[in-house]
């Protein structure tokens, strides 16, 4: 197993360890354990849940208000149809790649560094799955029969109309958010085990005993679990690719000029790893500061991230290039306006501004000095989280605004409650990640022991 | 109580005088409710008049007809809450179903509606009972089976929950008989002097029974007078032809003759007498057959840029100020002795003058020059002079006897009325219609004087800014409500007929006058009826005339014949004197809500003006030239001050307006206009002086660095050198006939093979080459298909419901842009990008080519909407429908769908009316005859715009005109099919003024 091809890779780049030094199994567990059974609850805990909390209560508002209005409300019109409400859905859908990038497809690679961030990155793809969940929920004009977009056998004879890619969408993201909730629950169950038995007081031991579903941590569990794993992993990597393909699809199937184009599906899912990557950037620096985590979440898987992230952007640049020069390519008019227009219309500077984001910025990670440091490599994520979204814009907003018809042409405003609403699910985001970081163990404990393990094999063989 | 409606605007009953009438002697013993106690006239209705007006008057003899109608207004009401007061009571079914009635099958009547007097023959749709639809009515002269979009509107008009209900006594309810007591006393009381201090105030009145009626009542007061007053009249022209002829004439136009036409400050094409058959005869002209390359010429000088101008084929822009010169400087090329103004008309390119000259000597005879109403009465004298040296009297041109019953100088009349108030020789002013204390110019002081009347009543449709001054307000019954006449352009009768008893206490004009002339117990159609019997005397059988008229809408062998006039010698001999200098201002008509008489209209307010595209709003409009020296751009909030009056107003940059001037359309700023139209947009009128009501200068303009939020449809009017309208010369066309096609391919290639059609393909061809950009289709459509009305805001952000727009383009040169217009509805592709897209199948393609939209389906999911390329979904963002008041009720469809929120709709080619055909087809065991369907925007276009048949017969007028070389698909290179294709537009350029132009 130490020469596995990934191994030698880590070898190659051992510039950080990817667990801080003498640690042993009881070390471990007690130090990811006792977050949750034995500290109290930090004061900034308090603070930012009771943050996230008003925020998911401003989205419970916003949506209260919309389904008694309509989605009038918001700034879309004719011809600009949707708004926000997509923008965030095809963001959030793309944060949640991160995780099950990270904890499929790395498990199946055997990249050890994984172990560290693959819990709280699959909890974010859940959240943000959730979060993405809502809006395509609430965008439609009688959300009360959101139900007709699944097929179910009703008096009316009625399937979902499967040429269109909003029907694969119903399939593509409840099949997604379906294996990415059961191969996170798995992967919990030995850490809840451990969890209960830790427990001082009876009522946390009834519920991590009920959430455990009765681990006893026998050799044939672990078997029957590692290859539960395995499954499920080799379950969720095709999703990686699929589910933001799809989700490209709702624009490439499009004929309107800026969403009609072949290059979206590898595009789509490039830029979702790297907008996911980003996030797990955005909540690994904090978490690991406020916890002290430093020694599991170590400088080695920033910069593996900042070298995925730097990865994936070069990716979506390409993406950038090959569109504008399509539509000079093209000789298609109607293509060929659309890229100017991206580029100085009304919404010019959005674009710049996403250039600026997604492309420039990303290229400080080129130097190790910029993945070393922690401060850069946060601000970097953030900003590559909000040029993410800003990409989102200008895919949906400005092609509509101006396609075909000069006539019909027009502007879209967003109001305050497209606002409202899509800080509303940053709320619900971060209400739940903080529910999850308070009850939950936020860093696999029996991987990180098998971790324990390979490093001591690791100094055995030196 | 039951039978109030529950938003219905109902009259508060004043407590205190409650209390005192029910302590008092006279009260009735047990009263059920307050209303009775107050003894409203709306209880009265309830209590005593279950039956319609008229119907339970035993004395009256009613005819099969009318029995027929009010038995049916009756089951109509049972369902009809709201609209009127009903009795509570269980309905019994019909024992015996009237003939004709048929539950879902519409009955039509011919009537007329009414602008400025002047009537246009049109079919009501009626279900059971309910009008609900206004169609032109093809055997009427000035309809040709057309409408404009007043006509379209006035069916909401008639069910407009504002509408007055009830007579107002000094802002208090009062009641008729009340009425009926103090306005016998009034007379009485003028009696003595012969009637000295009455006045009557009318608007123009061209129905021969109102004004025997009135002269009836003018003999009996001899000394009372009897005024006409439109705030957009058409005294110029009067007073022009009486210039030219000594008298007054009527002017009537051969449109269909004419080759070359001049227009001079004129929107013949959309507004005035005839405009409706003027556009028809126009289009026809310029209709290009394959092979046959001919059409007329039309050449334009205007200041405010309408839709007769954007026709043109030469539009000239020049001040209004500077038409007389450019008249004059004609006339002298054409040879007649005029005197020439001491300023030219400036801008003019040196060659316009002389070309158009020799063009129209080329004509002489099939030529024809036209005068703007608003132009003054010496350009209209000169116009006469002109056409008579061409030789066009008696071929594109003939006169008539005035249509007006009385033809008068208007203008001056209202001036005198408001002297003789000043003067205290007004002691009872009778106001039927019109709206003089908002649309009379601002310095005669109305809105001051009108109270200083001792006695004044006003006859209304609403309760407007009149109502307010006067003591009192008597609701004026709806022309779909009442039995009356007038007449067309041409002087044609037609018999109005009501299609429903009055919703509220509505009384006629004719009703009011028998009033006057203290008889009663006449029905106001036996006054019409009686009238005409006396008249047509020549007639044995006037019952089997009668029936006929009433049957056709219109009263045969009543057009006025042709009548010889002899032009007065010396016409413009006199030199003008310089027309003032300074900035020009220029009042025009509002062209959606005209004198303001419509601005509670909510389909009129929300139609875009045909040039701006601006709904919900007026502007000042000026030129790009101008504005940019005044540093204005649009929306900038100006003040304007003209003659020591000022008002704020918001800037409109108007691409080919002339430069140095400013429009301003009047109607808006109503203060007591109702819920649609109160407080909408600036008061022009209030600037608008007695001596110049037209075109003035020295308007002083002050920038105040305010925005005003305008709401404009389209807000893009270039077409990025898309080929979306195609154009071309004539000279073009003939080199090459097949321009607007391109060499796409038939089927590209494709996975599937090409679907076929069996049966019925339905299919539309829009001539671009005819439309006039009126948008009476816009109007027609909406009420036909019960399209909501949004409101400013909604439509600012491009959330209006129009299933059919007018898309405008400008091509060409910012100062004097060609204009396009180009209607667009849903094209029904064949590869219908929107059935793709849609996640639950609310979209789908009929077996005839439709594209349906099954409304109950949709979840709303928009994705149909940023698929369509044509962008002609519209969606119900909000609960756009009005789902609450109950008047409306009456006014939908019952054949479409009233949408909710949520919902996307857009336009099926009216599939009702499609289905409707087929079902009397199949009872028939036939196929559907070409030309039997007919869309409502079809139906409605005075111009033959629109064409829709079943594609699939290669024989019908829609598939020959598809098959013309001029045909193209909009947008065809993205492979959608349209069913609905265009042809291409022509211009027909005089050779001489575009060599000249070009060089």
């Amino acid at each position: 197993m130490a020469d596995s091809p990934a191994d030698k890779l880590a070898k190659q780049n051992v510039s950080a360890p990817i667990l801080g030094p003498g640690h042993d199994y009881a070390s471990v567990t007690d130090k990811i354990s006792s977050i949750v059974l034995t500290h109290r609850t930090p004061k900034w805990w308090m603070l930012g849940f009771a943050v996230s909390f008003a925020l998911l209560m401003l989205l419970m508002f916003a949506v209260t208000y919309l389904f008694a209005l309509g989605v009038g409300i918001w700034g879309i019109q004719i011809p600009v149809g949707w708004g926000f409400a997509i923008i965030n859905f095809v963001w959030w859908i793309g944060i949640g790649h991160a995780g099950t990038l990270i904890s499929a497809i790395l498990l199946l690679l055997r990249q050890q560094w994984r172990t560290s961030i693959n819990r709280f990155a699959e909890a974010m793809t859940l959240f943000a799955v959730a979060c993405a969940g809502v809006f395509p929920l609430i965008h439609m004009g009688r959300p009360w029969l959101a139900y007709w977009m699944f097929p179910y056998p009703d008096t009316m004879k009625m399937w979902p109309q499967f040429r269109s890619p909003l029907a694969w969408d119903v399939f593509a993201v409840s099949t997604y958010a379906t294996v990415s909730l059961l191969f996170w629950f798995v992967g919990l169950l030995p850490d809840l085990a451990t969890f209960r038995d830790r427990a001082k007081n009876r009522a946390t031991k009834i519920i991590y005993g009920v959430l455990a579903m009765g681990w006893r941590g026998s050799a044939i569990h672990w078997q029957r679990h590692e290859m539960a794993s395995l499954l499920l992993a080799g379950l969720a990597t095709p999703l990686v690719l699929s589910v933001h393909t799809v989700v490209s699809f709702d624009f490439s199937f499009g004929i309107v000029p800026g969403w009609h184009s072949t290059i979206f599906p590898p595009y789509f899912v490039a830029g979702a790893i790297y907008a996911g990557f980003a996030m797990v950037l955005t909540l690994a620096i904090p978490l690991r500061k406020l916890f002290g985590l430093e020694d599991f979440i170590t400088m080695r898987h920033l910069n593996n991230m900042g070298k995925v992230m730097l990865a994936a952007g070069l990716i979506v640049g390409y993406g950038y290039v090959m569109e504008a020069f399509m539509g000079y390519y093209s000789g298609n008019q109607f293509e060929r306006y659309m890229t100017l227009n991206r580029m100085f219309g009304p919404y010019g500077a959005i674009y710049w501004c996403l250039i600026v984001c997604n492309i420039i910025t990303p290229q400080f990670l080129w130097f190790r000095k910029v993945r070393a440091s922690v401060g850069s490599l946060f601000a970097i994520a953030m900003v590559v989280n909000v040029g993410m979204w800003l990409e989102r814009f200008v895919i949906v907003v400005t092609s509509l605004h101006r396609d075909f018809l000069p006539s019909s042409w027009g502007m879209y405003y967003p109001t305050r409650w497209d606002w409202a609403t899509y800080i509303g699910t940053i709320g619900l985001f971060l209400t739940l990640f903080f529910l999850f970081i308070r009850f939950l163990p936020l860093i696999s404990i029996f991987e990180v022991r098998q971790l324990v393990a390979i490093e001591a094999e690791k100094k055995k063989a030196e | 109580m039951e039978t109030e409606g529950k938003n219905g605007k109902r009259p508060d009953v004043d407590i205190a005088a409650l209390r005192q009438t029910a302590s008092e002697g006279n009260a009735p013993r047990f009263w059920r409710s307050l209303d009775e106690l107050a003894d409203t006239p709306e209880f009265r209705v309830l209590a005593e008049n279950e039956f319609p007006h008229g119907a339970n008057d035993p004395g009256a003899a009613i005819d099969r007809r009318e029995l027929l109608k009010v038995m049916a207004a009756s089951a109509a009401f049972a369902g009809l809450t709201g609209c009127t007061k009903l009795p509570t009571q269980k309905i019994v079914p019909y024992v015996r179903q009237p003939e004709q009635i048929i539950p879902g099958k519409p009955l039509f009547y011919a009537t007329a509606v009414t602008l400025g007097g002047v009537a246009t023959g049109v079919l009501v749709e009626s279900h059971m009972a309910r009008p609900t639809k206004i169609e032109g009515n093809p055997d009427h002269p000035g309809s040709l089976g057309a409408s404009d979009a007043f006509a379209q509107a006035s069916v909401l008009g008639l069910y407009d929950p504002d509408r007055s209900q009830a007579e107002i006594h000094d802002g208090r309810i009062g009641s008729w008989t009340e009425f009926q007591t103090e306005l016998s006393a009034a007379l009485a009381e003028e009696k003595g002097a012969s009637g000295a201090g009455v006045r009557l105030l009318t608007g123009t009145i061209t129905s021969p029974s109102l004004a025997a009626q009135i002269r009836t009542f003018l003999k009996t007061f001899p000394s009372a007078k009897w005024y006409q007053y439109e705030s957009v009249g058409r005294d110029n022209v009067r007073e022009g032809a009486r210039i030219a002829f000594g008298e007054y004439t009527n002017t009537v136009y051969r449109v269909e003759r004419a080759e070359v036409i001049l227009t001079l400050d004129s929107d013949f094409l959309t507004s005035g007498p005839g405009s409706i058959r003027y556009a028809r005869e126009f289009a026809r002209k310029r209709r290009v057959d394959d092979g046959e390359a001919k059409m007329n010429r039309l050449y334009a000088v205007e200041a405010t840029p309408t839709n007769t101008g954007s026709m043109a084929d030469h539009r000239l822009r020049l001040r209004a100020s500077e038409i007389e010169s450019f008249a004059r400087a004609l006339a002298r090329q054409l040879g007649l002795s005029v005197a020439a103004s001491p300023v030219g008309p400036s801008n003019v390119p040196a060659e316009w003058i002389p070309a158009l000259a020799r063009d129209l000597k080329q004509h002489a005879g099939t030529c024809l020059v036209v005068a703007g109403d608003q132009q003054p009465a010496i350009v209209h004298a000169l116009v006469h002079a002109i056409n008579q040296t061409l030789g066009n009297f008696d071929k594109t041109i003939y006169f008539t006897q005035p249509i007006e019953e009385s033809p008068v100088n208007q203008w001056q009349f209202i001036g005198e009325l408001a002297a003789d108030i000043r003067a205290g020789k007004v002691r009872t002013l009778l106001i039927f219609g019109g709206n003089p204390a908002y649309d009379a110019p601002a310095d005669l002081g109305l809105k001051e004087l009108l109270p200083k009347v001792k006695f004044s009543v006003r006859l209304g449709l609403y309760e407007d800014e009149t109502s307010a001054l006067c003591h009192w307000h008597i609701p004026q019954a709806h022309s779909l409500e009442s039995w009356g006449d007038a007449r067309a352009y041409d002087g044609t009768v037609t018999v109005i007929q009501p299609l429903i008893a009055p919703l509220y206490v509505g009384k006629s004009e004719y009703e009011f006058l028998e009033l006057l002339n203290g008889q009663t117990g006449k029905s106001p159609h036996d006054i019409v009826r009686e009238f005409w019997q006396a008249q047509m005397t020549a007639i044995t059988r006037f019952d089997e005339f009668w029936e006929k008229t009433l049957r056709d809408g219109v009263m045969a062998g009543t057009a006025f014949p042709p009548k010889q006039v002899s032009m007065k010698p010396g016409i413009g001999e006199q030199a003008p004197a310089a027309p003032p200098q300074g900035l020009e201002i220029i009042f025009r008509p509002d062209p959606t809500i005209w004198d303001g008489r419509f601005a509670n209209n909510g389909w009129l307010q929300e139609l875009p003006k045909p040039l701006t595209t601006l709904a919900w709003d007026s502007v000042a409009m000026l030129s790009p030239k101008t504005a940019q020296r005044l540093g204005l751009n649009s929306e900038d909030t100006i003040e304007l001050k003209y003659l020591g009056r000022t008002i704020l107003a918001p800037v409109w940059v108007m691409p080919g307006h002339a430069d140095e001037s400013v429009s301003v359309f009047l109607g808006y700023g109503r203060t007591r206009a109702g819920r649609v139209g109160t407080g909408v947009g600036f008061d022009a009128g209030w600037i608008r002086p007695y001596a110049t009501p037209w075109i003035g200068a020295g308007l002083e303009i002050r920038k105040t660095g305010q925005k005003w939020s305008l709401a404009a449809r389209q807000t893009h009017s270039t077409m990025e050198g898309r080929d979306l309208v195609r154009v071309a010369t004539l000279e073009e066309y003939r080199k090459n006939p097949k321009f607007a096609q391109t060499d796409t391919e038939e089927n590209p290639l494709s996975l599937y093979p090409p679907v076929k059609y069996e049966g019925y393909a339905w299919g539309m061809a829009v001539d671009l080459n005819a439309c006039t950009g009126c948008g009476a289709c816009v109007v027609a459509c909406q009420a036909e298909n019960n399209i909501a009305v949004v409101g400013k805001k909604q439509v600012k952000i491009g959330r209006e419901m129009h299933w059919i727009r007018i898309d405008r383009y400008y091509h060409g040169d910012l100062d004097d842009p060609k204009t396009y217009h180009e209607p667009l509805l849903c094209m029904q592709c064949e590869n219908a990008p929107c059935e793709l897209v849609c996640p639950v199948a609310a979209t789908v393609h009929s077996a005839e080519g439709l594209n349906e939209m099954v409304y109950n389906r949709c979840v709303g999911t928009r994705y149909c909407s940023n698929n369509c390329p044509y962008k002609v979904r519209r969606f119900n963002f909000f609960l756009f429908s009005d789902w609450e008041t109950p008047s409306l009720f009456g006014l939908r469809n019952p054949n479409v769908s009233v949408r909710s929120r949520g919902v996307m709709e857009k336009c099926t080619y009216c599939v009702q009316r499609i289905n409707a055909v087929k079902i009397k087809a199949e009872e028939e065991d036939r196929t559907v005859r070409d030309g039997e369907i007919i869309t409502a925007c079809q139906q409605s276009c005075p111009s033959e715009a629109l064409l829709f048949g079943n594609i699939n017969d290669p024989n019908s007028a829609v598939s020959k005109m598809k098959a013309k070389n001029l045909n193209y698909s909009l947008l065809e290179e993205l492979n959608t099919r349209p069913r609905t294709t265009y042809q291409a537009r022509l211009r027909n350029p005089n050779p001489e003024i575009e060599e000249a132009a070009a060089v």
